[in-house]
């Protein structure tokens, strides 16, 4: 229709200036259309000129049209352009415009910068009305252009996102659930760089038993993050009675999610696991093993108790993946499962009506992990499983893993070990330091865009994470001995010189007249407050150093000690961790270690002592250097609100 | 930016369509409806994308109102246009369900046309609207014994004096020209939703109130109306109680058009409502509930004999005798594998039935006074029954609704409207409290 534009344009340039605001509106758009009809000729720079100028029209809606005109015709320039005269006029006609424009317009000042601080903050302040607007859309919008234009002044994003919180949470509890489910997507956004947020309203994530599906999955997301030692009792009475419910899938979600509270929280959640698996009901039996397996692999304090659960359980899983984690965690842990050969011997001799191959990969690998630890109770059924694999399997897969396999036990006992063997729990000590909070930079950009919507899920990634970090799944990674052994040292070994032990635990009279004995070789003050977990997970994360605790003040008693110790060699190792008052001590809120040293000191080491000048390198400092480590990976942990002031 | 709108019925059929650019094919309709209807439960499904077209839908009276789009827009304001053009139907044909969507197409493609233009959001003002939309709307209701019967808006009882006549509410805005044209008539609706949960022992462990006060308006034009709350109405947690009468919310929120002078002194709300239905007001309340929750339950289960599962349910209702609640429905979760169940009610009006599928029972009491105790036995048939299947029965849920009360306390002392309107016009406030999720541990 190119014939046809020639007779468009003197009408819509008359529309342009008519006297009805109506017809204006639609002249403007009117240019959009025009210009999409034709796309590739020349820019009419009259027409620019005349909607530029329309930026000044009484009527809000021509306005916005203007903007998104502009937009449209000026698309190959990089849209239209807010210079200050443009942002500081659209600022103050926004209170004119109804709540669609206003989402709009907010959108188009994005790209305003504006020149100096003062009048950064005469925009934030003219703005601040509009973060708590009755509108979602407008709040969201708001404080998109908010944590845009602070991107340097972090208080004022933390400010804006604390008083956006009220409409946010709002939304989360709207009537209409797919705004629900938007309100939910950007909760869990914010959370990424303010975990402690919404701490105190976690009840507001508690799941409505008529809310469909999907809004329950985001909320056990939240729910899971938000935990910490205040609410953790609740939380988890709220995810058990989900754990019956009729979907499966979310009754496994809730399952999953309790999993990963058990991460921190181990024994209150191994209660509640266990308990599930007396409903004898296959997919809750299913989801709790696999549960199981992620947490004896990122949480080594609870293998003992999950081993022990694994033996006394009676049933098997039906699914391919929860027999897939049973036979990794019998294969992982078969020394301390006494009843492991018996329990993969019946899988054996039911290879044959086994459809799953991923299944019968996992029983290879497990098997031959036994038959490493329990030689003699399984040697007879490794013989019979690799023949079976190599002779009559079709799978290719698992004939190939099982040559493989038995070409490495030809090698000798001690080739397999070296290679089969990996570390049994997860060595990047991602458990401790948790996820990290973001900067807010990392997903402001997608805010209030489809980006939160469109699906991800977080549950889901992480159990991704762990069945590829099993190094049973892969077989490149057993074919690799080298890179096995990168993984294998720990970090524990590889930054400092000296190593520490558990040892054997001591009484707190023996510690106590060591203590009284000795003289302090070292104090020093860390730079950091005392971290304000539970006892519990503080123990656990030392003891993840090797160090083990005696005693700490409950609480927030002032002042806040803590007495440890550790072995090296065969040096024992003494502290004490200190929080005087604050308001007695000058310095405000930080630790203070000091230790001592029960001087069984090794003739080698001596010798370093003596070579070396103490004052320069002594050896203790390099010890509270690992603590220091050991403290700070539990302080960058995310814990819930009361750990927001460590960050 | 919206390529396209359109409404779907539940099984599929094309409603409504309307393309704004011309960039998306009329293809995309099944595209969207196949995608639609293979997700599985856990998916979300509000935003879907299917190359480079985006679908954000949302469902209302059992419709689909899809928006399409090629653009990263904001999915808030997609959502609450979809939503508020649903509303706008609503208010336009007087319901929503697809027959009345069919019955009003061209009078729905007027309104679009209306409200957005090129794909950018024009108006959705009914003020303004009113000026452009000529159609008259088709009312769907066809004439049956049963509306007759009818009980109220809200299950309220149908007595002229007491309640606003139920169906006046749901016609449409615009028939002034019509029959009813001489009806001049304004409704205030306190609405509240009700999410408790009750742990095992009887104790409150969540309580949140999600209100508002909504305005339907009838009047062709329409000055400033004055609506007067409760004077001893606390907003904020850090305000001290004057007495023990005083309402509190959390927090309140306007629409945009409220003028709020006189709310910091006097309460007062003054607003010029337009035509059809809008929130004035919007509050929240959490974890304090100003009265006792509505209902207690006491359970008590326990494994009869081999294979028989015995759940007896005492429930009283905490209102004041004056008040009921209705449509109260019970559903208790039972162990898998429940085949069949008896049950001892103690009226007949009461209904109590098995749903193998829910792995749940149900039990429905269409009356409930204030200040009653209802109980009920049930017997459960579980072949194969273990002691951990009573582990399975648990929580109850409950869904209810309460006319004439609100939790919160929240009242409207006066509606004024000023200057006197010439002709007659009705004002009716109502309040309802509905069960959004209320559910008790066992």
């Amino acid at each position: 229709m190119p014939g046809m534009t020639e007779y468009i344009e003197q009408p819509i340039v008359a529309g342009l200036r008519d006297k009805a605001s109506y017809v204006r509106r639609v002249a403007v758009l009117g240019c959009a259309k025009m210009h999409s009809l034709q796309p590739n000729t020349e820019i009419d720079g009259s027409i620019v000129n005349e909607l530029y100028a329309l930026l000044r029209d009484p009527d809000p809606v021509v306005v916005v049209n203007c903007l998104r005109a502009l937009e449209e015709i000026l698309k190959d320039e990089g849209g239209v352009v807010i210079n200050k005269p443009i942002a500081h006029h659209l600022l103050n006609r926004m209170k004119d415009l109804d709540s669609w424009a206003q989402s709009e317009v907010l959108t188009f000042l994005l790209r305003y910068r504006p020149r100096s601080d003062d009048e950064l903050f005469d925009i934030l302040s003219l703005l601040d009305t509009f973060l708590q607007s009755a509108h979602a859309h407008v709040a969201v919008a708001t404080l998109r252009l908010f944590l845009h234009l602070a991107s340097a002044h972090p208080a004022v994003q933390a400010d804006a996102l604390l008083r956006t919180s009220a409409p946010l949470l709002a939304t989360c509890g709207a009537g209409s659930r797919e705004l629900r489910f938007a309100g939910l997507c950007h909760v869990q956004q914010v959370m990424r760089s303010q975990p402690g947020l919404f701490g105190t309203h976690y009840k507001r994530f508690f799941c409505g038993y008529s809310e469909p599906s999907y809004i329950k999955f985001r909320k056990m997301e939240i729910l899971v993050e938000l935990v910490n030692d205040e609410n953790v009792a609740l939380v988890l009475e709220e995810l058990r009675s989900y754990c019956t419910d009729v979907s499966p899938e979310l009754a496994q979600a809730a399952i999953a999610a309790i999993g990963h509270i058990a991460r921190t929280y181990s024994e209150k959640c191994l209660d509640i696991l266990t308990g599930l698996l007396a409903l004898k009901q296959d997919h809750i039996m299913s989801a709790v093993i696999q549960t199981f397996r992620d947490l004896a692999w990122f949480c080594p304090q609870s293998i003992a108790a999950v081993c022990q659960t694994v033996e006394a359980c009676v049933d098997s899983p039906q699914d391919s993946e929860g027999k897939q984690a049973l036979l990794w965690l019998l294969g992982e842990h078969g020394e301390q499962i006494s009843s492991a050969p018996y329990v993969m011997e019946g899988y054996i001799d039911g290879l044959k009506t086994e459809l799953s191959s991923a299944v019968k990969m996992e029983l290879l690998t497990a098997t031959v992990k036994m038959f490493l630890c329990r030689p003699a109770e399984t040697q007879d059924m490794l013989g019979r499983l690799l023949h079976y694999c190599i002779e009559e399997e079709s799978d290719m897969c698992v004939r190939d893993r099982a040559l493989l396999y038995y070409r490495l036990l030809q090698r000798g006992v001690e080739e397999t070990r070296k290679v089969v063997t990996g570390p049994k729990s997860d060595p990047s000590m991602s458990v401790l330091t948790g996820r990290q909070e973001e900067p807010i930079s990392q997903w402001s950009s997608t805010f209030n865009t489809l980006g939160p919507l469109s699906g991800h899920n977080v549950c889901l990634q992480t159990v991704c994470i762990s069945a590829v970090d099993q190094p049973s799944d892969s077989a490149e990674k057993e074919l690799l001995p080298g890179s096995k052994e990168v993984t294998l040292s720990s970090p524990n070994d590889t930054e400092e010189e000296i190593s520490l032990s558990l040892g054997p635990s001591l009484s707190h009279e023996a510690f106590e007249k060591m203590w009284l004995d000795l003289e302090t070789l070292h104090r020093q003050t860390l730079g950091f407050p005392r971290p304000k977990t539970s006892p519990d997970t503080l123990q656990a994360a030392l003891q993840l150093v090797k160090i083990q605790t005696l005693a700490f003040t409950p609480g927030d008693t002032v002042p806040w000690k803590a007495y440890i110790y550790t072995r090296s060699t065969e040096t024992l190792i003494l502290a004490e961790l200190l929080q005087e008052d604050p308001q007695s001590s000058s310095s405000d809120e930080t630790l203070v270690v000091s230790v001592k040293q029960q001087p069984v000191l090794g003739d080698i080491q001596k010798k370093v002592w003596d070579e070396m000048p103490s004052e320069k390198n002594p050896p203790p400092s390099s010890w509270s250097s690992r603590f220091d480590q050991g403290l700070r990976l539990h302080a960058e942990r995310r814990i819930g609100v009361t750990d927001l002031d460590l960050g | 930016m919206i390529s396209q709108i359109f409404i779907l019925s539940a099984k599929g059929d094309h409603l409504i369509y309307k393309d704004f650019r011309g960039e998306a094919s009329k293809d995309s309709i099944n595209v969207f409806y196949e995608m639609v209807t293979a997700l599985s439960g856990d998916q979300p499904p509000v935003v879907m994308s299917h190359k480079d077209l985006h679908f954000i839908h949302v469902r209302q009276g059992g419709l689909y109102w899809v928006a399409s789009t090629k653009t990263n827009p904001s999915p808030f304001t997609i959502i609450e246009f979809l939503n508020r053009l649903a509303a706008l139907t609503k208010d336009y044909c007087g319901s929503l369900s697809e027959k009345s969507v069919r019955m009003n197409f061209a009078l729905i493609y007027e309104l679009l046309d209306e409200m957005v233009d090129f794909g950018y959001i024009q108006t959705t003002s009914t003020d303004i609207l009113k000026n452009f939309i000529q159609t008259e709307a088709v009312s769907s209701k066809p004439f049956s014994l049963f509306d007759l019967s009818n009980v109220g808006l809200f299950g309220a009882e149908t007595q002229q004096s007491k309640v606003a006549p139920s169906v006046a509410a749901s016609r449409p805005i615009m028939s002034s020209r019509g029959e009813q044209g001489g009806k001049n008539e304004i409704f205030v609706d306190v609405i509240e939703r009700l999410s408790v949960v009750i742990g095992s022992n009887g104790v409150l462990m969540k309580s949140d109130i999600q209100g508002e006060i909504r305005i339907k308006c009838f009047l062709p034009t329409c000055s400033e109306m004055r609506i007067g709350l409760n004077e001893e109405l606390n907003i904020g947690k850090s305000q001290l109680k004057g007495y023990s009468s005083a309402v509190r919310v959390d927090e309140c929120r306007f629409h945009q058009a409220v003028k709020l002078d006189e709310f910091d002194t006097f309460r007062i709300l003054k607003v010029c409502p337009s035509q059809g239905e809008q929130t004035v007001m919007q509050y929240q309340l959490c974890d304090e509930l100003p009265c006792a929750p509505p209902f207690q339950l006491f359970p008590s289960v326990e494994k009869d004999y081999v294979n028989r599962v015995m759940i007896f349910l005492k429930l009283r209702c905490d209102l004041p005798p004056k008040s009921t609640a209705l449509n109260v429905s019970i559903t208790v979760p039972v162990p898998k594998g429940s085949i069949s169940m008896s049950q001892e009610l103690s009226s007949p009006d009461q209904t109590a039935e098995l749903q193998p599928k829910n792995k749940a029972l149900l039990w429905e009491i269409p009356r409930f006074p204030g200040g009653a105790q209802l109980s009920a036995l049930f017997k459960v048939d579980v072949p194969g029954i273990s002691s951990a299947s009573l582990l399975e029965v648990g929580p109850v849920s409950m869904s209810f609704e309460l006319p004439k009360q609100t939790c919160t306390g929240l009242q409207i002392r006066f509606l004024r409207l000023s200057p006197t309107q010439t002709g007659l016009s009705q004002r009716w406030v109502r309040y309802v409290t509905h069960s959004d999720s209320y559910t008790i541990r066992i």
